[in-house]
């Protein structure tokens, strides 16, 4: 079977101290970790929720709204559902990307130190 | 001829070709089987039967995690809703959808880095172990068992169709032999059988809804919208059909139960025990993310091809046709198949038979993903570490999860034939509603909300379960309409149907006045262990 990175080992080294843990997690670099992180899926995570609740209101209360035609028997319901698709496919292409620049490098910086140092 | 009639007439079309029919499942049944000894033969730790090895790639396992998501509620369930309500069928799939980001941006990947084997890794993580784990495995089976009665019912319906079978007892005893496969399929193939199954499932059910889309564009000559209208005009409801309403707009308690469902799908799947523990079964929290990424593909692609189907199946089939085959509009799909093939003639039998067999396929790979995940849980978050106390060897753990895997196996069977005549979405909506009420708020305050402690999570897990399970039970679901699981007792009183509305806000809220109410104190240094754990991947299993 075909494997992107090797396999970790199950007898894997010692876990750092609790107290390496608490230093590490105190430390600016990991704070800036954190915010990238929080700061990038937090505002996001309440974006499209509302996005979507909005979209399940108008389904429910703007029904002459909803049915207005667009081109033939295509509505604004449909066109509506098909942009939540869209921008379901959108978040999750843009949060990939994000991790990939912003959030990998900084994690695997601080996992190389903790691991090899311990 | 009146529809009843036809459909008789199509189901004994049907069941002159059952030789044809039978064959196809055995010869599915016969592939998985094989995986599953193969697979069996190479599990010889836990981190094999919980995990499959860790050695899948992101794309395997997101082809793994989209075999497990999308079951016969998507299939059967979502294209009968469209078939039978239009519009209003199509919501569920936004809601299915739509909720992958939230595992993408907050669980997947912190979970994959400071989780091992189950749920209960992580929820148990900074708490006292044996009271948390102890309330994380009883809502994994909770979750689970009402995940599985969904896939079950699916399974008794689908047969019923194909094989002519209309008494009780061939469907129960369709139930039963569903059951005894999951059974085999989870105590001998452990993970790493359940993962190859769920992925040769997949790449069968979106082979065949794209057999089934290319058929039912083919025949309105690729014009989208001249389907939607054949589509509003058979179903004899009009303009109204392409309109949400239909199925939740008729007063205000429906509307209401609308929104109700809106938040439990998009909430719920983030806090899906069986999907969760697929993240184990990656090297690293990248790879869980590509998982992720890929299923939302997947996934999505797939409900873009339910749209065609359900809209295919109201414009090519009567509406009366479809209640009469079953009440609850769950064999749409397979209808639509023998129709798009010719109702007298052999394509359409074959056509029939191969989608039947594609359901089939996504039921068993479903169920087994479901027992694995809550005997998974019951061996090591409840034997190993709150019986046990962390004393079992990986031997004893593993015999656990294996006799717990025939229990549920059993008590599915029982309840799965009591449920065989409700929607499978529908049911699977309860399934999303529990799950996001009991799991997910401790999930996302134990990764991220430092005050947290283990009354919180108690609190928020028991309090979550009971309401969300509580108001099931006294919902029209249960009793008190001709659709209930009990319809000649009535014992209702809670007007909806989806209790998210309640008690996902009551599982959140819980979380934080247990955890202010208490006089507990957070242990810190464990926080900092789980959260750099989390984001970095440092010591990951």
């Amino acid at each position: 079977m075909a494997t992107e990175t090797p396999p970790p080992s199950n007898t894997q080294a010692q876990l750092p101290s609790t107290e390496e843990f608490v230093t590490v997690q105190e430390s600016a670099e990991f704070g800036e970790l954190r915010r990238s992180h929080r700061s990038f899926a937090f505002p996001l995570t309440i974006g499209f929720i509302a996005w979507y609740l909005l979209y399940v209101l108008l389904s429910n209360y703007a029904d002459d709204f909803m049915g207005t035609q667009v081109v033939g028997n295509i509505n604004v319901a449909l066109v509506l559902g098909l942009a939540q698709f869209l921008t379901t496919f959108l978040i999750a292409w843009w949060y990939s990307r994000h991790a990939a620049a912003k959030l990998d490098p900084k994690a695997e910086a601080i996992k190389t130190r903790m691991e090899g140092g311990a | 001829m009146s529809p009843a009639q036809h459909t008789l007439l199509a189901a004994g079309e049907a069941s002159q070709h059952r030789p044809l029919i039978i064959t196809l499942f055995a010869v599915f049944v016969a592939a998985t089987l094989v995986i599953t000894v193969w697979a069996g033969r190479q599990t010889k730790d836990a981190a094999d039967f919980y995990a499959g090895g860790r050695q899948f790639t992101g794309f395997q396992n997101g082809l793994a995690v989209s075999g497990d998501y999308m079951s016969a509620a998507s299939f059967l369930g979502i294209a009968g809703a469209i078939a039978l309500f239009g519009y209003d069928g199509f919501l569920y799939s936004i809601g299915f959808l739509v909720a992958w980001l939230v595992a993408l941006l907050l669980v997947a990947e912190p979970l994959r880095n400071s989780g091992r084997y189950t749920m209960g890794d992580v929820l148990a993580y900074r708490m006292r172990q044996r009271p948390v784990r102890t309330a994380a495995g009883t809502s994994t089976i909770v979750v689970s068992i009402f995940y599985l009665l969904a896939q079950m019912a699916g399974a008794g319906v689908l047969v019923s169709l194909l094989l002519g079978i209309t008494s009780d007892g061939g469907k129960i005893g369709i139930v039963a032999l569903v059951g005894v496969l999951m059974i085999v399929y989870v105590t001998i193939g452990g993970m790493k059988g359940t993962t190859w199954v769920q992925m040769v499932k997949a790449v069968l059910l979106i082979a065949g809804a794209l057999l089934l889309t290319f058929l039912v564009l083919l025949k309105f000559h690729f014009n989208v919208s001249d389907l939607l209208g054949s589509a509003a005009d058979n179903s004899g409801k009009g303009a109204a059909f392409l309109e949400p309403g239909l199925k939740y707009g008729a007063t205000g308690t429906t509307k209401l139960d609308f929104i109700s469902l809106g938040i439990a799908l998009v909430l719920g799947t983030a806090g899906l025990p069986h999907i969760l523990i697929r993240f184990y079964t990656v090297p690293t929290a990248k790879a869980a993310r590509k998982s992720v990424i890929w299923a939302i593909g997947l996934i999505g692609a797939f409900y873009l091809m339910t749209l065609a189907l359900g809209f295919g199946a109201a414009a090519l089939i009567k509406p009366d046709e479809i209640i009469a085959s079953n009440k609850a509009g769950n064999t749409a799909a397979p209808l639509l198949a023998l129709h798009l093939g010719g109702v007298d003639s052999n394509w359409g039998a074959i056509l029939l038979a191969t989608i039947s067999a594609v359901a089939f396929a996504t039921i068993l790979a479903v169920v087994a993903g479901l027992t694995l995940a809550s005997s998974s849980s019951f061996a090591h978050d409840i034997y190993a570490n709150v019986i046990r106390k962390g004393q079992a060897t990986e031997k004893q753990e593993i015999g656990a999860a294996r006799w717990a895997t025939v229990g549920i196996g059993a008590v599915s069977i029982v309840l799965g034939a009591l449920a065989r005549d409700l929607n499978v979405a529908g049911l699977v909506a309860l399934a999303f509603a529990v799950a996001a009420s009991a799991n997910l708020p401790t999930i996302l305050y134990s990764l991220f909300w430092k005050r947290f402690t283990t009354s919180g999570a108690l609190w928020s897990i028991y309090g979550g379960l009971v309401t969300a399970v509580g108001l099931v039970l006294f919902s029209p679901v249960v009793s008190g309409k001709p659709t209930s699981m009990f319809p000649d007792v009535d014992f209702h009183w809670f007007p909806l149907e989806n209790p998210g509305i309640i008690s996902i806000p009551v599982g959140f809220l819980l979380g934080i006045l247990g955890t202010y109410l208490s006089k507990e104190e957070p242990d810190a240094g464990k926080y900092a262990e789980l959260e750099v754990r989390s984001l970095t991947g440092t010591g990951a299993h």
